[in-house]
């Protein structure tokens, strides 16, 4: 393990360590913050899998999301039943969704991909609203539940959640590294940078790309079983919006496509700017957080596109690419 | 039974046919040579071998079985690899990166994995770029790059698109060597080349091709001196240096020997 990796586990062993202080947590606003930061994180990360490694750029993942969000809330909703199994068949049904959907659109290559995806998010966005079934437009609404790690919903207190949310943010990434250092690894970024040359040298570019898709879909799901748990309720226009898509993506663009800590940078910048600014200058209108949202980006896009972890790497602060004998082992 | 097979193989795009009943064979162990003028269809007929083009009519059989038409990732499993003629280094990617990607096919295991990348980097005289983002090498370290991720797939016939072409002469000659060495590991290999000087003194059997179909066959002393493929490629003047040139050549490698002794 060289410096640059001590000092982000280093980090993490912070943030885990607000879960063992009682009280650290409790009712407040920072704690909320926090708690964003991490989920958006871990969802930014689902997307890297995907945009960022194999470079197949997803406007589509509210979708997943979506699926996860209402594989938890029908569970405990319509059937009274635990979340968690709910999650699972979310994120299992999101899995074969994404699945099913990118066979065809990876025909499409680039920017053609792109596009295909966002005409998918409107498609399920309609389809949700008039789906009775799952609330339609109303969407499901939590009755009132005592708090419990069993049915995963807590009013008093947000500990329960920090804690879920690290052990999200423990599932994603540490399943993220594992890809990302063995031959999946090295597939994905084959096809993202070849995908002709990756075939030559006996890449089933198809079987990688699906293999992203269903694994970054099946992550996105849990973050949107999350969601919903944590807001107590879910409808179309909270999960299933191509303003949710573009997060996943702007978050990782912000932060670094394609580096592993990047998503947690990007999070950790745009999570805190959306919730102050939406709390402290609300008062000068509607869309405030969204303007300096935007120029963030620009200006990110025009001065550093490989984002805050190509800022570190100009100063030289830390390596985007690893590379050498000792980093490939570690 | 040949090692590889071409029947009859015709490539047309709309009106234009690149390659025209294209028919030869490769034995087991052999170099042969693809030569030809540009546009006369030595690419085309590579891309159809290696499964980047289905050919529009004809076969190519590799070890006995038929493979027209299958994607290439299945060809290049079968162990017939191949390099661009425009080298193609995954960019963002370290040069070592670049051959583990190669190295992966025959293992699921990194420490393997790694191991026969470092080797093929040393084969390849890479070994002190390995942590070089691949896009930011020159082009005659990026062509070798290419020979280095094709050979750690562990192919048993090789085609070589111009991997000789842009080399100082140096260079050419390590690249000589290189294939030689691989073709007496027992690797099969086919090479499209420009630089007669390379390519002549190496190979088991020459074709060669002009606008689209094949004109000659046979081993390169017949070739040089072959009245069709000296109109059609070699020229007249081509065909007098390079007798020339292998006097002189067979001179120093006299004087060669008498230096190791």
């Amino acid at each position: 393990m060289n410096g640059q990796t001590k000092i982000w586990y280093g980090l993490l062993v912070v943030l885990a360590a607000f879960a063992l202080i009682p009280g650290a947590i409790g009712n407040t606003f920072y704690g909320h913050v926090l708690i964003l930061v991490l989920l958006y994180a871990c969802m930014s990360q689902a997307w890297n899998l995907l945009g960022g490694y194999c470079g197949q750029i997803s406007f589509g993942h509210s979708v997943f999301f979506g699926i996860g969000a209402y594989g938890a809330s029908i569970a405990m909703v319509n059937y009274g039943a635990s979340p968690y199994l709910g999650a699972a068949i979310g994120s299992v049904t999101a899995a074969v969704v994404s699945v099913l959907i990118s066979w065809p659109c990876f025909r499409l290559r680039g920017h053609y991909f792109a596009i295909a995806t966002f005409a998918i998010v409107e498609i399920c966005g309609r389809l949700f609203m008039v789906w009775d079934w799952i609330g339609g437009a109303l969407g499901l609404d939590y009755p009132i539940l005592d708090d419990s790690w069993k049915i995963f919903i807590w009013s008093e207190s947000r500990h329960g959640y920090y804690v879920g949310v690290l052990l999200l943010f423990a599932l994603i990434f540490g399943v993220t590294r594992r890809i990302e250092k063995h031959r999946l690894g090295y597939y994905l970024r084959a096809v993202r940078e070849g995908q002709e040359t990756a075939e030559s040298l006996g890449v089933n570019s198809t079987r990688v790309k699906l293999s992203a898709m269903a694994a970054s879909a099946f992550f996105a799901a849990l973050c949107g079983a999350f969601f919903a748990q944590y807001n107590y309720r879910v409808d179309p226009p909270m999960v299933v919006s191509l303003d949710l898509s573009m997060k996943f993506v702007l978050i990782t663009i912000l932060g670094g496509m394609g580096t592993f800590w990047g998503p947690l940078l990007g999070a950790a910048v745009l999570i805190p700017l959306q919730e102050y600014t939406r709390t402290y200058l609300a008062a000068l209108g509607p869309g405030v957080d969204q303007m300096i949202y935007g120029l963030l980006i620009v200006f990110m896009m025009v001065r550093q596109p490989k984002g805050i972890m190509g800022f570190l790497e100009e100063f030289g602060l830390f390596k985007t690419r690893e590379g050498g004998d000792g980093d490939v082992l570690s | 039974m040949s090692f590889l097979e071409v029947q009859g193989v015709t490539m047309r795009f709309g009106s234009l046919v690149a390659n025209r009943e294209v028919s030869f064979s490769i034995d087991c162990g052999q170099i042969v040579g693809l030569i030809g003028p540009n546009g006369s269809g030595k690419t085309t007929l590579f891309n159809c071998i290696s499964g980047l083009y289905k050919p529009s009519s004809g076969h190519i059989l590799f070890d006995g079985v038929d493979i027209t038409g299958e994607p290439a990732y299945k060809i290049a499993r079968r162990g017939l690899t191949r390099t661009f003629q425009v080298v193609r280094p995954l960019k963002e990617m370290s040069v070592l990166e670049n051959v583990m990607v190669g190295a992966y096919l025959r293992t699921s295991d990194k420490a393997r994995a790694l191991e026969t990348a470092n080797r093929c980097l040393e084969l390849c005289f890479l070994g002190e770029w390995s942590d070089r983002p691949a896009g930011t090498m020159t082009i005659g370290n990026k062509k070798r790059l290419e020979v280095a991720r094709i050979l750690a797939t562990e192919p048993k016939l090789l085609l070589l698109d111009e991997a000789v072409a842009g080399l100082t002469s140096t260079e050419i000659k390590d690249m000589v060597a290189l294939i030689t060495g691989l073709r007496d590991e027992g690797m099969t290999i086919l090479m499209v080349e420009h630089i007669m000087e390379a390519i002549m003194p190496i190979s088991d059997k020459i074709v060669v091709l002009n606008g689209g179909v094949k004109i000659a066959e046979g081993n390169p002393s017949d070739i040089t001196r072959n009245e069709e493929v000296i109109k059609a490629y070699l020229g007249e003047k081509f065909t007098k240096r390079l007798a020339e040139k292998r006097t002189a050549e067979a001179k120093n490698r006299e004087h060669d020997d008498d230096d190791d002794v």
